[in-house]
């Protein structure tokens, strides 16, 4: 893990903001760019765009090969032809976060003309700066307003911080496996992540570019650490159980004390080490730090509900059984504070043993849910059967 | 009283039916207990409701969300508190009223967050019922209450006569109301509440508050 290249400067399909953006904390940015991919077309009247928001460590690449690993976009069996987000019907934008490392502004971009990079000085950024960057893509693309914004996760909250914030933009919003604020337990776990990048020698107080050497063992630990949190107990059990494996044969890979490991603990290395190939580590603490200060009720008054009075959107919250890191309780909250402030809302919870990743998986009832709300919202919103 | 109950589709339960037939075109509609959210459906689509449902079962609400219905789960007795004052036009509880916990407090919150309500429930003062008990000196066993006492998940049930008192010790105004056989069928006898709860296997009422 510690030879592990830095992330290459690819080139993303991005649009560049020439005036910048005012951030939450007072900060401005100089300039902003924010990186995305469209998928399927824009009707006549840009009435069927959907706006898929990507989770903590997600990027803009979601149904075509990632450009770094090779592998199928993380949404692939949502987003595509037939799929429950028809790409022959709607037009879907994913866009990456501020703070991102995928081409949109974030620590590792440069911040004067001299060539210099953000690393740690890049400000704190909320969910609802990354919201005002999405918004201002969208302008760029001459949509008024969104047919359905909808994520997970991370990407859940964006959805939120739009319907709050441009209730008249969103017609339909979809948070999946989300909440409204980040628990201390998440916060906790979120924190346990970042001083393992603080710990790697690597990190160099956050300069790591400077050396070429990057924190790959303390983000590779973050990520082992939060991937548990994306499981259940159950599906550990079912996957791994108590199985061993020989050990790594080779002195690059992971060290074991014992002679053998189990085959959860390869499943993590393997995990962690894949992550830092395409993850910045400066990203991580942004965009963790970003999650950590959402509270969407505590930016009203403390009343979820004000949040949303009066809005015309139709709302799906989607969660899992065994979802412990977003369990249903949180959206069940969402919920109510919905139906305090007499919006439209629908809300399911679907059985499933494979814990908050759930919403990332096979999934069929859920992906039924998605299909058939959207068709639902389709038909309320005048959209044609095959636009 | 109930006149006016139209054609719907064909497929519609029937006791749906005569509950959709006193519903306004063009009002904002909740269905407690919607199930798979035919009704809803059928008041979307029939007379432009903006119709939405709450179902305890999660199998049903995905089922009604897959078909674009918009419905949520919850429970009558712990939901209905979070929906603002006059939010709907209708609340409708069709066969639910026996099985909460707490149906006083149900029909409350149902007149608090609607204008109207329309309240269905089978009638335990069936004759067949009443001759059960008499006859047998057990729990009675109909098509209607066909579950044993101790796995029945109707645990209030209440008579035509027992409705009409409730209504009137909390105020409600009974608007419109009927009897029905276990098919829907309204019955000629609908008009005197003796009879009906002496031969209706079921009852709607339309309720609005402050009688």
């Amino acid at each position: 893990m510690d030879q592990t290249a830095p992330l290459a400067d690819l080139p993303h399909q991005h649009v560049l903001f020439a005036d910048g953006m005012a951030l939450d904390c007072g900060a401005s940015l100089p300039e902003l760019a924010v990186a995305y991919r469209t998928y399927g077309a824009l009707n006549a009247e840009r009435s069927n765009a959907v706006l898929v928001c990507h989770a903590l460590t997600g990027d803009q690449y979601v149904a075509e090969p990632h450009p770094i690993t090779g592998k199928d976009g993380w949404w692939d069996a949502v987003v595509g032809p037939g799929r429950p987000i028809d790409t022959g019907r709607y037009f879907v934008i994913c866009a990456n976060v501020l703070g991102g490392c995928m081409g949109s502004t974030g620590p590792r971009s440069l911040r004067d003309a001299a060539g210099a990079r953000w690393g740690t000085d890049f400000p704190p950024v909320t969910i609802r700066d990354m919201v005002r960057a999405q918004k201002r893509l969208i302008d760029h693309l001459g949509i008024s307003r969104l047919f359905a914004v909808i994520g997970g996760s991370m990407g859940g909250m964006q959805v939120l911080q739009w319907a709050a914030d441009y209730p008249d933009a969103v017609f339909a919003a979809l948070p999946i496996a989300t909440a409204a604020y980040h628990s201390a337990q998440n916060i906790a776990f979120h924190e346990v992540g970042r001083q393992a990048i603080f710990a790697d020698p690597d990190w160099q107080g956050g300069r790591y570019w400077q050396t070429d050497r990057i924190p790959a063992r303390g983000l590779a630990v973050a990520r082992m650490c939060a991937h548990i949190t994306y499981l259940s107990e159950e599906a550990l059990a079912r996957k791994f159980g108590r199985r061993l494996q020989d050990a790594p044969k080779s002195a690059g890979e992971a060290i074991s004390l014992f002679g053998d490991m189990f085959e959860v603990e390869s499943y993590l290395h393997h995990q962690g080490s894949t992550f830092v190939r395409r993850f910045d580590a400066n990203s991580y603490l942004t965009i963790t730090r970003a999650m950590d200060y959402f509270d969407l009720a505590a930016d009203h008054g403390g009343d979820l509900a004000a949040a949303f009075r009066g809005t015309a959107t139709r709302f799906l919250l989607v969660s899992f059984t065994s979802d412990w890191l977003f369990p249903t309780a949180e959206s069940r909250a969402i919920a109510r504070a919905l139906n305090r402030a007499g919006a439209n809302v629908s809300f399911v919870e679907i059985p499933s043993d494979k814990g908050h990743d759930a919403f990332l998986l096979d999934e069929p009832d859920f992906h039924r849910t998605l299909g058939g709300f959207l068709s639902g919202c389709a038909a309320r919103a005048g959209l044609a059967a095959h636009g | 009283m109930a006149d006016q109950v139209r054609f719907l589709a064909k497929n519609l339960r029937v006791d749906l039916r005569l509950i959709a037939g006193m519903i306004e075109p063009n009002t904002r509609v909740l269905d407690i207990g919607c199930g798979d959210g035919t009704l809803i459906d059928e008041l979307f689509t029939t007379k432009g409701c903006d119709a939405r449902g709450i179902e305890i079962d999660m199998a049903e609400v995905t089922r009604a969300v897959a078909h674009g219905l918009p419905v949520m789960h919850g429970d009558a007795d712990t939901d209905l508190a979070h929906y603002p004052d006059d939010a709907f036009d209708y609340v409708i509880l069709s066969r639910t009223l026996q099985a909460v916990g707490r149906p006083r407090e149900v029909l409350r919150q149902m007149l608090r967050i609607g204008a109207r309500a329309v309240v269905s429930f089978p009638n335990f003062g069936h004759w067949l019922v009443r001759w059960q008990l008499l006859r047998r000196g057990r729990m009675p066993m109909t098509a209607t209450w066909d579950r044993m006492w101790y796995e029945t998940p109707n645990i209030h049930p209440c008579t035509i006569h027992d409705f009409f008192d409730l209504c009137a010790a909390e105020g409600y105004a009974v608007e419109r109301w009927l009897a029905a056989d276990e098919a829907g069928r309204r019955a000629p006898w609908r008009r005197f509440p003796r009879l009906a709860n002496l031969f209706g296997e079921q009852a709607v009422f339309l309720l609005r508050r402050g009688g």
